[in-house]
């Protein structure tokens, strides 16, 4: 029958382009890995393991630049939560609908705002503020409040969502007792806002790993371990987008085995993250 | 309950309610300087000319003209891959169950939180050096693609398995075929969703910036074909900020008509999202 050639047809189209899609991250990790292995050989491990990125002077040791990714990632999920969580309650939970649905829909704006214009408004508005406390201001705090700027609507969203999927009638009953919405939440709300957290955090981590436009634009890009919030440091992200414009030879190399860590610790939080999240969602952000 | 621990619960809701109110009110304030602030710096370079010009003195003058036709030539690209791909993938997700979808879908999910650097890493060395792209609009379109792939199919799936399940019953009972079915019958219906995912992927394409740095390049000069470097106005933004001494306004102006573009191509997204919710009855 045509029928049945037609839809062996579209079954084969479909499913080959599935595997496709579904492929593309095996081919990058693979493509990544392939080409950092070579800074095993030149520079080599023991000096990938050093304390100073200075590729000029033959130290390529990732440290200070894994430190730097790290501690700018942990100041930014920690504002980025706790404003995240505030917003997403507040949308999601005790405002009333009609300003929810205003609000709501500034924070999905808000979370499409690309990561260069806020480096940009942190770069011209932020860093000169900061700057008259810890010049020149291009620090660990810019990057970090900059960035939380970036991820908390994407908290915020996650929250909200979670909140929204408690039923209505579940809403009424509590209202109908009298109990405060407060009360409301610690009695129906708590695995939502939580779940909703999780969610929300995760990807606020895996995207304030990966950032690189924020971090160019307010981190002052100086690679070493910054002592304080008012230091300048340099990210993984960072040290390749500055340096690959010139990079050959064993610093190319070292430059790719830092896309590879950078790869491979985002791709470990965010399998971790399906992994203890169990049901996958869709988040429109 | 005793008087005392209900005013106590009060005072503390009462406490809650107002710290809620004031970070969500810090959030929204901080959006609002963002907005005016760049509106401000922008304002003395906002003109119509800014759209048709050749950008002059680095960019500190004159118009974005090549900026927005390299932004058009790598979404195109993008767009020209991504499209019949996600279309196709999220088609096999929304009909598969089992092992094998859930595998599609976590790479995907893997995928879209991938650091942009490294995905441009990863055009650099195939499309640019492999496939001999070199800086290209097409290398840039391509590397781009892989970033927006996954947001497309997964909003193009949820769109997908909103269409209730007595239309394809009802389809094939009556003896159409599987592939008539998906084409005529739920594509159309879902069309507005698909819509939407589409729109939210234009958005994501337009705001990235670190995939492109090494694949699409960095420079000003009008693209003359697919084959040519072209920067694209996310970049356009990054260099006025980073390499050009008193390139502020030029930035801001450029920020300006990126956001007015993204808030346009989202608004679209939205009110094919709430269109599509009034027409169906749930």
């Amino acid at each position: 029958m045509f029928h049945r050639r037609a839809d062996a047809l579209f079954t084969v189209v479909t499913r080959t382009a599935g595997a496709v899609s579904g492929g593309v991250l095996l081919v990058l990790a693979a493509v990544i890995a392939w080409h950092a292995l070579a800074a095993l050989g030149d520079p080599g491990l023991s000096a990938l393991l050093g304390t100073r990125w200075q590729p000029s002077s033959g130290h390529y040791g990732v440290a200070p630049l894994v430190f730097g990714t790290l501690a700018v990632a942990a100041l930014t999920l920690l504002i980025a939560v706790v404003g995240g969580a505030a917003a997403g309650l507040a949308v999601g939970w005790l405002l009333p609908a009609r300003v929810a649905t205003g609000l709501r829909l500034l924070l999905l704006i808000a979370a499409g705002i690309p990561s260069v214009v806020w480096g940009l408004w942190g770069l011209t508005t932020l860093v000169p503020l900061i700057g008259r406390w810890a010049p020149p201001g291009t620090s660990w705090l810019s990057a970090s409040l900059v960035l939380a700027a970036l991820l908390l609507p994407t908290v915020a969203v996650s929250v909200d969502s979670s909140l929204r999927a408690v039923p209505a009638s579940a809403r009424q009953a509590v209202a109908a007792t009298g109990l405060s919405p407060w009360a409301g939440l610690a009695a129906i709300g708590l695995r939502p806002l939580r779940h909703g957290l999780v969610v929300g955090s995760t990807l606020a981590l895996a995207r304030a790993l990966g950032e690189t436009m924020v971090i160019l634009l307010v981190a002052g890009n100086v690679a070493q371990f910054p002592r304080g919030l008012g230091d300048p440091l340099r990210t993984l992200t960072g040290a390749i987008a500055l340096e690959m414009g010139y990079a050959s030879g064993a610093h190319l190399a070292a430059l790719f085995a830092l896309g590879a860590i950078a790869l491979a610790v985002v791709v470990a939080i965010l399998v971790l993250a399906q992994c203890l999240g169990g049901d996958r969602e869709v988040v429109l952000a | 309950m005793p008087e005392h621990r209900l005013i106590h619960w009060r005072w503390r809701s009462t406490l809650a309610n107002a710290t809620v109110f004031a970070l969500t009110a810090v959030v929204v304030a901080i959006l609002a300087w963002l907005v005016i602030d760049l509106l401000r710096s922008a304002w003395p370079r906002l003109s119509w000319n800014l759209l048709t010009e050749d950008p002059r003195r680095a960019g500190r003058a004159g118009g974005l003209a090549p900026i927005l036709v390299a932004t058009a030539g790598v979404l195109t690209v993008c767009l020209a891959v991504v499209v019949p791909l996600g279309l196709a993938t999220a088609i096999a997700l929304a009909e598969a169950r089992g092992r094998w979808a859930n595998m599609v879908r976590a790479s995907l999910d893997v995928l879209a939180g991938a650091p942009s650097i490294v995905v441009g890493l990863f055009g650099l060395l195939i499309f640019g050096d492999a496939l001999g792209l070199g800086y290209s609009l097409a290398s840039g379109g391509l590397t781009l693609a892989m970033m927006v792939l996954p947001v497309v199919v997964r909003l193009g799936e949820a769109a997908l398995r909103a269409v209730p399940a007595e239309l394809p019953a009802t389809a094939a009972a009556l003896g159409l075929s599987r592939t008539s079915c998906w084409l005529r019958l739920i594509i159309p219906t879902a069309l507005p969703g698909l819509l939407a995912a589409l729109a939210l992927g234009v958005g994501r394409a337009l705001a990235e910036t670190a995939a492109l740095l090494f694949t699409a390049g960095a420079s000003e000069r009008m693209p003359e074909s697919l084959a040519d470097p072209g920067r694209v106005l996310a970049v356009h933004i990054y260099e006025l900020a980073m390499n050009v001494a008193g390139g502020e306004a030029s930035a801001a102006a450029s920020a300006v008509v990126l956001l007015a573009i993204l808030t346009a191509s989202q608004a679209l997204g939205l009110a094919a999202i709430a269109r599509s919710r009034r027409s169906r009855p749930s």
